[in-house]
């Protein structure tokens, strides 16, 4: 088959893994996208690019549909002679919908629309969340996005510095462990700010993630600059039954987790009372006890025995500020900023509090600056400052331990002005 | 009523958003949401979740490629409607989910998906992904659509997928292991907390296409670019304003790339890969941790990197036979410490390895308690 020879790619048909050169090949063959030749010429470029071990594709020109600023980003390739077929080949980012359920109905949908104006290629799903379509010629965006809004009512993602498509755990909708509607909050969210997500008026890109509880699925706290991360503030529940059900080896530990290997007996004080980070657990070999206003949520104890264990009832989520990739002052997980917020629709208080951040990084931040930067740049005090909220120490690992305080002028008593003649009359020269 | 180019923004419609999620559910999560008990995953890639009123759903995990053909998710599409009422998802880590009420139709669905192949071979949907093993690889575009990689990203997970694949389809490990895969360091796939994490870097300086620079970029925003502050303006013999770098204090970031085409830095033998170990981003036992780079430097290797292969399995193995159970590849290095790691794992501890960035002296030891 083929107009192009592809004998390094064709090595990656070969294994157990599932082969996206198999599958490419497959749309080649079968496809009736209207690109026709996109998939056979991206499979040429890179075959060039697995030669000489380097990109044969540009940097993105200024495209995308009217009246927006982000949701499509321009892709070229360098030998667009070679292959006219990826010659124009942008993306086009969709707002998935939360936590990414999907009918077959819809997704035959989405296939369709980009069947009649795409590659026939997709991501499912690109890193931040949004279903991508890999790979248009500039005619087709328009038609695509009134087709998208018209007939399947569904709007592009983010990209550039504006609010990226936010994303969500699956939550709530099946998961023991969730602690707030992380696809509820998510959506309205995404909702509330669509402005910001479709006009770039950010100094840099903004990321929300929605994390249902501190297993942390959806990774917010290294990968969004604001991390909501559900929690609870009262006991955990204890079915001591079945606790004793899990001790006895009726239940299986870990919901199954751990079970390709054999371990041994499931030891309750090895692998849980032993194991708790804050030692405020103790079980007497008939009863459990939590200590609860020791315990810091890390989740272990609810992993090992979900049957027995359940998070409290008083939940809602704590919110973090300024995760980022290493570009560029190094990597930055989220810093513990609200350590409980409740999350109940609207969410009316994380919409005060993430309007609050933005006011004062769209003033404040440089170009390309994250909030994380901005936050390190300003310092944490000044950030408190602007959401108005006090110091607490959950927000430290540590307190500091150079001396160096900035003091402020009205922190000190009779102020910064001083007499030197006065000091004179008492210190001579 | 058709689109129509003459009136580009006639019955335009705009902020709409996605679509609510509410419509994807299926009727049992519809009716148990916010209500479930517990979980079990009953073998490795299928879960069953129990709810308060005692219903249940079935969920099959399959492995998927993230660069995924309109073919294969009709496919994928199909499978749903036969077996799952046309309910499914996809999970953050680009595996797919088959969701179930009806038991009965579990294992005709596992024999299903096992059954189906690509023509070249492999398995359309291996059944896995959960507890304490390797789930998919999440990853970027590589070269197969971004303009700064060092690596390809496809091809890399597919040849590592391959390497591990029994730890996908089984939970045999100490806890679960993350592998993450980003093409270069601005990391839109951000793997700085994974526990094993491939990542794309350069080790050449970029050119400077002097003849064409001030045409392309605004050097301003080039030199500012510049977290060392490298980049300075310079001038063609011919009076052409242009820039030079300082090549011994680039870091190759490639920040500069970013702001202008006219400096690349991708090249055949400087771009390759770096290995990062022991990241997390769960906050179970120990609390979250970055990766730290153990693997400075791997050649690019297409089209199946079998070093990078060799060092992954390497890795995987040690860790498999060294560690207690729940211990994550990050706290077991800690247990043992560092020096043991590279001991233990035979990775020989170069000087790339010392930082010497902005937090630097934060990860050099301040104490006597060392290991001989």
């Amino acid at each position: 088959m083929g107009k192009h020879n592809t004998p390094m790619l064709d090595e990656l048909e070969k294994g157990p893994w599932p082969s996206f050169v198999s599958d490419i090949k497959q749309q080649v063959e079968n496809g009736k996208q209207i690109l026709k030749d996109a998939p056979e010429d991206l499979l040429g470029v890179m075959e060039l690019s697995y030669d000489d071990k380097v990109t044969h594709w540009k940097h993105g020109g200024i495209v995308g549909v009217f009246g927006y600023g982000g949701g499509i980003i321009g892709r070229y390739c360098d030998q667009p002679k070679m292959f006219p077929g990826v010659a124009h080949f942008h993306t086009v980012r969709v707002n998935q919908p939360s936590s990414k359920f999907y009918t077959a109905k819809y997704l035959r949908s989405l296939c369709d629309l980009w069947e009649r104006h795409g590659s026939g290629l997709t991501n499912m799903h690109g890193s931040t969340g949004d279903i991508v379509f890999l790979g248009t010629t500039t005619d087709h965006l328009e038609p695509l996005f009134f087709e998208m809004t018209h007939e399947l009512n569904q709007d592009l993602g983010g990209s550039g510095s504006n609010l990226r498509t936010p994303s969500a755990c699956l939550g709530q909708s099946r998961c023991e462990f969730a602690c707030y509607d992380t696809q509820e909050a998510c959506d309205n969210m995404t909702h509330q700010y669509q402005d910001e997500l479709h006009r770039p008026a950010f100094p840099y890109k903004f990321k929300f993630k929605f994390d249902g509880c501190p297993n942390g699925c959806v990774a917010s706290i290294a990968r969004s600059d604001m991390s909501v991360i559900g929690t609870w503030r009262d006991d955990i529940r204890i079915d001591q039954a079945a606790v004793k059900a899990y001790v006895g080896g009726e239940f299986a530990p870990n919901a199954g987790a751990y079970s390709g290997r054999d371990w041994g007996k499931f030891d309750i004080q090895k692998e849980v009372i032993d194991l708790c980070p804050t030692g405020c657990m103790c079980w007497d070999g008939s009863k459990l006890e939590i200590n609860n206003k020791e315990c810091v949520r890390c989740m272990h104890c609810l992993n090992v025995m979900p049957r027995a264990l359940r998070k409290g009832l008083e939940t809602g989520a704590s919110v973090l500020f300024g995760a980022k990739a290493p570009i560029l002052e190094g990597a930055q997980m989220s810093t513990l900023t609200v350590p409980f917020l409740p999350m109940e629709s609207p969410f009316s208080e994380l919409k005060e509090l993430i309007e609050k951040v933005w006011d004062w990084w769209m003033e404040e931040g440089k170009n390309r600056e994250r909030l994380g930067e901005l936050i390190q740049r300003k310092s944490f005090q000044e950030f408190l400052r602007v959401i108005e909220l006090g110091p607490d120490p959950r927000m430290v690992d540590e307190p500091r331990s150079n001396p160096y305080i900035f003091w402020k002028e009205e922190e000190v008593e009779g102020g910064w002005t001083r007499d030197i003649d006065a000091f004179r009359a008492k210190h001579q020269r | 009523m058709p689109y129509d180019p003459s009136e580009p923004l006639k019955d335009r419609i705009t902020d709409i958003g996605p679509r609510h999620y509410g419509e994807f559910l299926p009727p049992v999560i519809k009716k148990n949401k916010g209500k479930w008990l517990y979980h079990e995953i009953t073998q490795p890639g299928v879960l069953v979740h129990v709810a308060e009123s005692g219903d249940k759903i079935f969920s099959v995990r399959v492995g998927g490629c993230r660069l995924m053909s309109i073919e294969h998710i009709r496919e994928i599409c199909d499978i749903a409607d036969k077996y799952c009422g046309g309910y499914l998802r996809f999970t953050t880590r680009n595996n797919i989910e088959f969701l179930l009420e009806d038991e009965s139709k579990l294992k005709p669905l596992i024999v299903d998906l096992k059954s189906r192949k690509f023509a070249g071979g492999s398995n359309k949907f291996p059944i896995g992904g959960t507890g304490a093993g390797v789930t998919n690889i999440v990853h970027t575009q590589g070269w197969a659509h971004c303009h700064t990689p060092a690596i390809d990203a496809s091809g890399v997970v597919k040849a590592v997928m391959d390497g591990i694949y029994d730890q996908f389809g089984s939970m045999k490990l100490p806890a679960p292991v993350r592998v993450s895969l980003a093409c270069c360091l601005n990391m839109c796939g951000a793997v700085h907390c994974s526990d094993i994490a491939i990542l794309g870097i350069h080790r050449k300086p970029p050119m400077v296409d002097a003849e064409w620079i001030d045409k392309l970029c605004e050097l301003p925003l080039a030199i500012a670019a510049c977290p060392t502050g490298a980049i300075k303006p310079a001038k063609t013999a011919d009076g052409k304003k242009s820039l030079e770098v300082n090549a011994e204090r680039c870091m190759f970031c490639g920040n500069c790339y970013t702001m202008c085409a006219a400096m690349p830095l991708a090249d055949e033998l400087g771009s390759g890969i770096a290995i990062l170990v022991g990241g997390k981003l769960s906050n179970r036992i120990s609390k979250p941790k970055f990766s730290k780079v153990v693997i400075p430097f791997i050649p690019n290797e297409p089209p199946r990197w079998p070093s990078t292969v060799a060092a992954v399995k390497n890795i995987l193995d040690v860790y498999a036979k060294d560690a207690r159970k729940y211990e994550r590849l990050g706290d077991w290095a800690e247990r043992i410490g560092w020096e043991r790691f590279f001991e233990k794992t035979n990775i020989p501890f170069t000087h790339h390895l010392i930082d010497d960035y902005r937090f630097a002296y934060t990860t050099w030891r301040q104490s006597t308690q060392f290991k001989f």
